[in-house]
């Protein structure tokens, strides 16, 4: 009875803990511009079945993808297992579905044991490789400090799921042989049935149960653990690699989108269409992105949905060459700067309200908010201009992300809002504009066919 | 174009040189090359000649969307007075602003990239290639560019292009969706790189270098210039050269 009144206590605590949580990354996606989606319905789900789901692109680096694979099955299946928790956690049963499905139970929980053996050694191995085999992608600038460790807890919190599920179904299994009360039979789980004995044979039935307890009370506290660290972590791709996916772009990726609100003043501008008399001209247009406000709610989601694998900058031609310009960094600054804009105005931090905005009584929001930074302070001009356009930070995505977009609303900003950028660029655009052409020449454009 | 137009006539293709086709020396060579191609295969095409701008790839890449825009539409209007079928044009950014980005300012085209038109060329048997030329028998290797290739997922066109010839192609680890950029997209083909240990034309040189093979094809301009000044760097301009498809298909008709 204790144990059933701890647990429905401790699971309110953390779902709702959680669910403030998730409200925020909510929020704070919503600090960006809605977009329109285009294309077909059929292609999203498409990409959220073979890429999210499938798993598709995690194969193109076919090692991880493998072993990523265990660890993504493991968790999926476990979920089963975890509504048997819920219910033996409220009603104070003891795994109530092994009468009731009979020999597929006995198969189900097998097939977890076994996908769970797989995802601790796939664990092991990414533990390795993110400290001894020291893989170049994870010892990156931004992976120093948090992020490193970070990538860490997640792995140790998944290490001690499986720990939890073997001790509470090996002394299970043991408990059972002994026929003791309340431990019905189940079948013999793949892994279990041997590793139980193995380990707990010969021990007392009260350190039996107090072993089978435990278990089940550590794969349940860490399941909340996890719910409540994913939305601190990098790790939220576990749920918004679906919605991610999802809203994709699904035109070709060499199209860099069109700005309408320039197309309006460049027909004026070629006198294509008459200026609107009534238009409000005491503001200063602004143009491209200068904070994540200027950017699309899918840019947004894409930085939460980052899980930092850094598969875009090892594909990076700018960053394989020492640029400072690391695709990842820019997701991760993006989402870093959201979360500092979000805490304020959780906080209503009102010293952030912008000068002409400030009010007796004003609310700090989205449409005032002015702390005096903004995107640029987390990412700097060399770094967007080092970028080639190449689309092989997006390829690489195995969730469909995509930095370069990013990249190029900051180039506009600078460009279009302050004319500023690398000054090499100014002869090209001066000729395309003065001659039509990239180079300012002074032959005539069809020279070439003279001597052909 | 203007000269046809004026005696009443349409072209089949409209060939869309480009900037780099245009003045780049380099470059000129691959748009001879093609012209000869397209006269070999009897085409009735034309140029646009004066009228012909740059399509702002380069400026909108930048970040400079009003160049862009403003670049793109006096071509479309330019082009709306012509009656043709196709655009074909030998720059895979061009072709990407005609393509996809063109048909948002009201230019809907129909364009090819001259991999593809090649490709189709030699399918239909209106060119025939022979077994005599300079490249017969030399060990090949194919660079995709960014704009073809992941820009626009164009891989196997090219590839059948180089197969008809019967050489030996190997590729590169990095080629396909995998390719690495030459470098000059993004509009870095104009200024200097920023601060980093090597150049990604050098990088990229390196690798195909290493497979041995004695022509690098290539279907953009700007990758040539940049794969030739990193093979420069290298020291290998004896054994190898960097070829454009036309280039390679012209040497063997």
């Amino acid at each position: 009875m204790i144990q059933q009144i701890l647990f429905i206590l401790v699971t309110i605590i953390a779902v709702w803990y959680a669910y403030k949580q998730y409200a925020r990354i909510w929020k704070n996606i919503k600090l960006g511009k809605p977009v329109t989606l285009k294309g077909e319905k059929s292609q999203r789900w498409r990409n959220v079945f073979l890429v999210a789901l499938g798993q598709k692109k995690m194969f193109k680096k076919w090692i991880p993808g493998l072993f990523h694979f265990f660890i993504y099955s493991a968790f999926l299946i476990t979920q089963i297992e975890l509504i048997e928790i819920f219910v033996d956690g409220i009603f104070g049963t003891h795994r109530p579905f092994a009468s009731m499905l009979g020999g597929f139970y006995t198969f189900v929980i097998s097939l977890i044991e076994i996908l769970s053996v797989l995802a601790f050694v796939a664990t092991l191995i990414f533990l390795a490789r993110r400290n001894l085999l020291k893989v170049p992608r994870f010892q990156k600038p931004e992976m120093k400090g948090w992020p490193k460790l970070d990538g860490n807890i997640i792995l140790y919190l998944e290490l001690s799921l499986v720990i939890g599920i073997m001790m509470m179904n090996g002394a299970d299994t043991v408990l059972q042989h002994m026929g003791a009360p309340h431990y019905h039979e189940t079948g013999a789980f793949a892994v279990s049935s041997w590793l139980g004995p193995t380990l707990f044979g010969g021990l007392s039935e009260g350190s039996l149960v107090l072993i089978e307890r435990a278990g089940w009370w550590i794969h349940f506290l860490v399941v909340l653990a996890f719910l409540n660290y994913l939305p601190i972590s990098k790790h939220l791709h576990v749920f918004l690699a679906f919605p991610n996916t999802y809203f994709a772009r699904l035109t070709p990726k060499g199209e860099i989108p069109n700005m309408d609100d320039v197309t309006q003043e460049v027909k004026i501008m070629l006198g294509l269409e008459e200026p609107d008399p009534n238009a409000d001209m005491s503001e200063l247009p602004e143009f491209g992105a200068k904070d994540v406000f200027d950017l699309t709610q899918v840019n947004l989601l894409n930085a939460y949905t980052c899980t930092e694998c850094g598969r875009c900058t090892a594909a990076c031609p700018a960053n394989i060459t020492g640029k400072k310009l690391s695709p990842r960094k820019i997701m991760m600054d993006v989402r870093d700067r959201m979360e500092e804009i979000g805490k304020n105005i959780e906080a209503n931090n009102t010293t952030y309200i912008a000068e002409p905005k400030k009010a007796e009584g004003a609310v700090l929001s989205k449409d005032n908010y002015d702390d005096g930074k903004s995107l640029f302070d987390f990412i700097s001009d060399e770094e967007i201009f080092a970028c080639t356009t190449c689309n092989a930070c997006v390829e690489a995505c195995p969730v469909l992300i995509n930095p370069l977009d990013i990249i190029i609303q900051m180039r506009r900003y600078k460009q279009l809002t302050l004319s500023e950028g690398p000054a090499d660029w100014l002869p090209m655009f001066n000729a395309i504009e003065n001659s039509g052409a990239v180079w300012q020449m002074n032959v005539e454009r069809d020279a070439w066919k003279n001597d052909l | 174009m203007a000269e046809l137009a004026a005696q009443g006539k349409s072209p089949e293709i409209l060939f869309w040189v480009g900037c780099a086709g245009s003045y780049d020396a380099r470059a000129i060579k691959v748009t001879k090359a093609f012209a000869k191609i397209l006269n070999a295969a009897n085409i009735d095409f034309a140029i646009l000649g004066q009228e012909e701008r740059c399509t702002g790839d380069p400026a909108r890449r930048a970040g400079n969307e009003f160049l862009f825009q403003m670049s793109a539409m006096m071509n479309i209007e330019t082009i709306n007075q012509y009656k043709f079928k196709r655009i074909v044009t030998t720059c895979p950014h061009c072709y990407n602003t005609f393509k996809n980005e063109y048909p948002a300012l009201g230019g809907d085209f129909k364009v090819i990239h001259h991999s593809e038109y090649l490709q189709e060329l030699i399918a239909d048997g209106k060119i025939r290639i022979t077994d005599e030329g300079e490249i017969k028998g030399k060990k090949l290797t194919y660079h995709d560019s960014c704009y073809i290739g992941r820009g626009n997922d164009i891989y196997e066109a090219p590839r059948e292009v180089l197969n008809a010839l019967n050489n030996d192609i190997i590729e590169m680890k990095r080629c396909k969706s995998d390719g690495l950029c030459c470098g000059a997209g993004g509009a870095q083909m104009f200024k200097e790189d920023e601060p980093g240990n090597k150049r990604i034309n050098t990088e990229r040189a390196e690798e195909a270098i290493h497979t041995g093979a004695e022509v690098i094809a290539a279907n953009c301009p700007f990758c040539i210039t940049m794969l030739e000044d990193g093979i420069k760097e290298k020291d290998a301009q004896e054994k190898v050269t960097v070829l454009d498809l036309a280039e390679i298909i012209a040497d063997r008709i």
